[in-house]
Parts: structure tokens; sequence; C-alpha cells
């Protein structure tokens, strides 16, 4: 089976968030970027799985600058066996898209994953793209993915429940909770992943139709009411009269 | 032409789609144009749509659409998007909506934007969007200047207006694609309330509660508040809750009027899933629990006393 798994570099989860140039930019002072935690724990983890089950080969692709190496450098010391950069700014998701499903094209992967959004943009708009430019079929949020036989059975998140369907390879899949389990890269996987290969390609030219004009924050909470425990009335009172929210 | 793809579930129209509509309507008009709803499958109540505002209603069929899938989803709403010539697409942005989103974007090489939060800016012929990003830290403005335009509403992102009568639903009948994926089993664990990312009112429960069986307080509270019940993510990895009530920043992220918050501490990653909530109550004993940080009303004392005792202040409120 092959396999590619789309990753991306975000700020940590944690991470304070404030912006420079006018508001134009993220404010990289002090962030760690970390690889995209749905990338990492839940489309790589479970590709390795289904490579170790179903053997394969798992090939890591990211859109972005050198210094990304360092997160492409941990997919591959998780297990990926080879990473694919195309040189170029991440500047939106048609983009990104646009490079994946351009390498792609041609190299016969099976199954195509990502997570089901970055934790930065928040857009999950990255893998649908990809299934159009390269018209696949598109399982999204999937929690759970086998294979049986030829067919790929998905459970993935709808609202308020789940639901479980039957697709064909090749596909693209975008990866929640419950897929898979966060590994930790060991040392012999940390030496290992020097040696792998990383390829650097260029760009092809992409048209967003998008532009992002400014960054804000959100206004300070004024500070708290704090309501005495024996006077729930008031809490109602307050929520009705106050806050018009019930 | 704005055209608004309103959802149903088991052929009723769902919530949202009443704020698409509104929101749908209310856009055409400051573009100077009219809003066209499409709905999938057979909708009993369709023509109701025009009460919102859409001046017309399109049910498509075919067998392909039975259930949902992207890619047949998506060649119906941009084969109905060409025929009307839309210029703005509008869905909504939940599960089904993210996954057309991008293949719509495709299709009708569009710029897309996701989980839009509020009316576009549209002066002077531009098209500016706003919306949520970092995972509910900041936000994000969004010129959009490709001919066609799809964007997704985030749920519960304005109030659904009634400005008109019923339409005329016209029926059509599309040729789709065989579709490739087959829908085996659908399992909706959520009872008859609003689902999470609709909901208006939320009773939520964390660590606090000390186990899944102390759980009745949480709904009789919700259920006097006709709310939907959530949880913290330790609650849903420890199988106390349904996975689908996480909200936060690895489960889902929600805007509703009102968030109770009940033995949730607010670490960052939780707050970044609620923040957006008109409204936060946190009920929590000890002092110190960054979620007060974040609240407009606290309580700070048991949660085993304070539940029961705001339920029956409701009630009371109610009689």
């Amino acid at each position: 089976m092959k396999i590619l798994v789309c990753i991306s570099k975000t700020p940590e989860t944690t991470a304070k968030i404030a912006f420079t140039d006018n508001n134009t930019a993220l404010d990289p002072n002090g962030v760690q970027f970390i690889l995209n935690p749905y990338d990492e724990w839940f489309a790589l983890v479970r590709a390795l799985e289904l490579k170790e089950e179903l053997g394969g080969t798992v090939t890591v692709i990211n859109v972005g600058p050198a210094s990304n190496d360092v997160i492409i450098r941990k997919a591959l010391a998780i297990g990926a066996d080879e990473a694919i950069r195309v040189d170029a700014e991440a500047t939106g998701a048609r983009f990104v898209a646009d490079q994946v499903a351009n390498y792609a094209k041609g190299n016969d992967y099976d199954l195509i994953l990502t997570g089901k959004e970055t934790i930065d943009y928040n857009g999950s708009e990255v893998g649908s793209m990809i299934a159009e430019l390269l018209e696949l079929p598109f399982q999204s949020f999937a929690r759970e993915l086998t294979m049986e036989g030829d067919n790929v059975i998905i459970t993935r998140e709808i609202e308020g429940g789940t639901e479980k369907s039957k697709s064909q390879l090749p596909l693209v899949v975008s990866a929640a909770k419950g897929m898979a389990e966060q590994r930790i890269p060991n040392m012999r996987g940390i030496m290992m992943a020097k040696r792998k290969p990383l390829n650097v390609i260029p760009a092809v030219e992409s048209s967003d139709g998008t532009k992002l004009s400014t960054y804000s924050l959100p206004a300070e909470k004024s500070s708290v009411k704090m309501i005495d425990p024996e006077n729930m009335d008031e809490l109602v009172r307050l929520l009705k009269e106050e806050a018009k929210v019930i | 032409m704005v055209l608004v793809y309103a959802e149903n579930q088991d052929g009723k129209i769902k919530k949202s789609a009443h704020e698409i509509v509104t929101f749908g309507y209310k856009t055409a008009q400051s573009m100077g144009t009219e809003c066209v709803a499409l709905v999938i499958g057979n909708v009993v109540d369709a023509a109701s749509l025009g009460k919102y505002g859409a001046s017309k209603v399109i049910q498509v069929n075919s067998s392909q659409l039975e259930s949902f899938d992207s890619q047949a989803y998506a060649q119906a709403i941009s084969e109905v998007a060409g025929q009307v010539g839309a210029k703005l697409v509008v869905l909504t942005h939940n599960y089904s909506g993210k996954a057309l989103l991008g293949r719509l974007g495709v299709k009708l090489n569009a710029g897309v934007v996701s989980g839009v939060i509020q009316l576009p800016e549209t002066e002077g012929g531009n098209f500016k969007v706003r919306k949520v990003v970092f995972s509910g830290k900041a936000f994000a403005e969004y010129e959009i200047n490709s001919d066609i335009k799809v964007i997704s509403l985030a749920g519960n992102s304005l109030k659904p207006e009634i400005v008109a009568e019923d339409v005329e639903v016209s029926n059509l009948e599309l040729s789709i694609n065989d579709r490739k994926v087959e829908v085996i089993e659908v399992n909706i664990q959520a009872g008859d309330v609003a689902p999470l990312p609709e909901a208006e009112l939320v009773v939520s429960a964390g660590r606090g509660m000390k186990g899944p069986e102390n759980w009745n307080i949480i709904e009789e509270l919700a259920r006097e508040l006709g709310a939907t019940t959530a949880c913290s993510r330790p609650v849903s990895d420890s199988g106390w809750r349904p996975h689908h009530e996480h909200v936060g920043q690895t489960g889902i992220a929600i805007k509703p009027n009102l968030y109770i918050a009940a033995g949730i501490s607010g670490a960052i990653q939780h707050l970044a899933g609620v923040s957006s909530s008109k409204c936060i109550v946190v009920i929590n004993k000890d002092p110190e629990a960054p979620f007060f940080k974040a609240a407009d009303y606290g309580v700070c004392a048991d949660l085993f006393d304070v539940v029961p005792k705001l339920t029956e202040s409701l009630k009371k409120a109610k009689a």
C-alpha cells in the first residue's frame, strides 16, 4: 500500500498568539512550532500502522521553507520512509492543495491522508481540495479506518454521531481523534531519520482567490461577576435580564 | 445570484439552514441580487425557506444523492450554481459543509473561506469576511477577490429572521456520476435537542463530576434549559461521556449564546473551543480555576450543591 501523508507546521497548542506588521502576520517571537497534532497523531500514525499490517511505503509531504525540515525530520523519526518538501511558503489552503495534488498526480498513491484540520487556520479545506483536484472520493473526520480486502471501511464523525461507509482505493481521508494513538519517536528512529530521503521540489503556480487583510485579538473580557452560591435566583435573573440569553 | 445549500435531516429543514438562508438573503441584498436555496432530496418543508428570504427553492433529486457523499453532492451543488449563475455559494460550517467547501472551491474556481462568523462587508464591490483562527485565540479578515466565491457559515452566527412568505419549490432531476462511497450505517447518539455546533444553550461538565454516574444533575439542568450537554476532553477520553460531546481544541468548537461549565478548570485547549460563546457561566469550587478569567458569571462552590439549586431556580422562574 502506497500512502501519502500531508503534514503541516503550526504554533504549539498553548502558544500565546500575537501579531506583527500592522496585524497582518503572526508574531513568531516566543512561539514554538510543531507538527500539526492531527497530522501527526492520527494521519501519520494510522498510515504507519497500515504499512506495518499490509506492507508498502509511507511518504510525508510538506509545503514550506527549509526551516520546516525540523518537523519533517520528526515525521521521519516517527517512522515515515521518505519526505517531500515543496519549497515555498504555504500561503493558503488552495496553494497547498495544488502542490500536493501536483506531486501526487502520476505517483499512484492508494491513500492520501491529512489531519482533520490544522490548529492555526482551522479551515478543513486542504483534504477536500486535493480530492477534487485528483477527482478522488474523500472521507472526512475519520475516526476509524480499516481495510477489508480491496475495500476501505471508514467510521467518520457526523452531527451528533457517526457514519460507517465502504469506499474503494484510491481515496483521500482526513483523520480525527480515534484513528490512532500518538507515537513518541525513539532514539533509533531519530538516528535513522537523518539518513532518510528528504527531497525538495519547486512549487507549481497556484491562484487562491483570497487575501488575508488583517488579524485581530478578541476583546478582553470584563471581569467575572461572582454570584453567591446560595442565591441561584440571582444568576437566573442576570441570565434573563442582563445577559438576555435565556 | 447567491446560492445557499440548505441542509435537511430526515427530510426536514435543519435550524442551521434557517441561519444560512437569512445570511444568504441579507448578503444578496447588500450585493443587489437575490438568494436561491438548494435542497437535496425530498424535503417536506422546503417552501418554508422563502420565509427566511429565499426567492426560490430548488429541490434536487438523484439516486446518487440518497445519502451524503462529498463528490456527488459537490457535483449537484456546482451544477445548480452554474444554472442559476451563482456568484456566491454559502454552505454550513459543519461536517458535510467542511467536506464540500474545498471541492466546490476547486470546481467553481472560487476563493474559499470557511467558518465565517458574520455578514460580509460588500462595500465598493469588495467582499470581506471574518472568521475565527488559531483555535479561537484570534480573528482574521479575508478579502475574497475571485469572480465566484464559496464560504461556509459557522453555526449560531446570526439569528434567523422571517422576512417573507413560503415560495415555490422547483424540482430538478440531475444525472450525477456513480458515487464511490457507500454508506453502511448511521449511528446518531444525540437526542432530540439541537446538536452541539448548532446549540444555542450548552451545559458542559468536566472532571469535577468525579464519575459518569453523577451526570444526572447535568442532564436535569440541561433539560430544564432545553440545552445540549457537552463535556471536556478528560471526560470523553475516560469514556464517561460519548466523544461527540467533547468541546475544545481537539473536539468541536462551539459558539452558543450560553455556555455553562461545571467542574471544568478551563485549560487553554478547552477555552479555545468555547471562548466565542456569548455568555459563559463557570461553576467551580477552586477559586484559582483559570476558567473564571474567561467567564461572565462565576459561582465558586461545590457543583454538587450549585447545579441542582440552579435547576430549581430555573424551574421557579418558569412557574
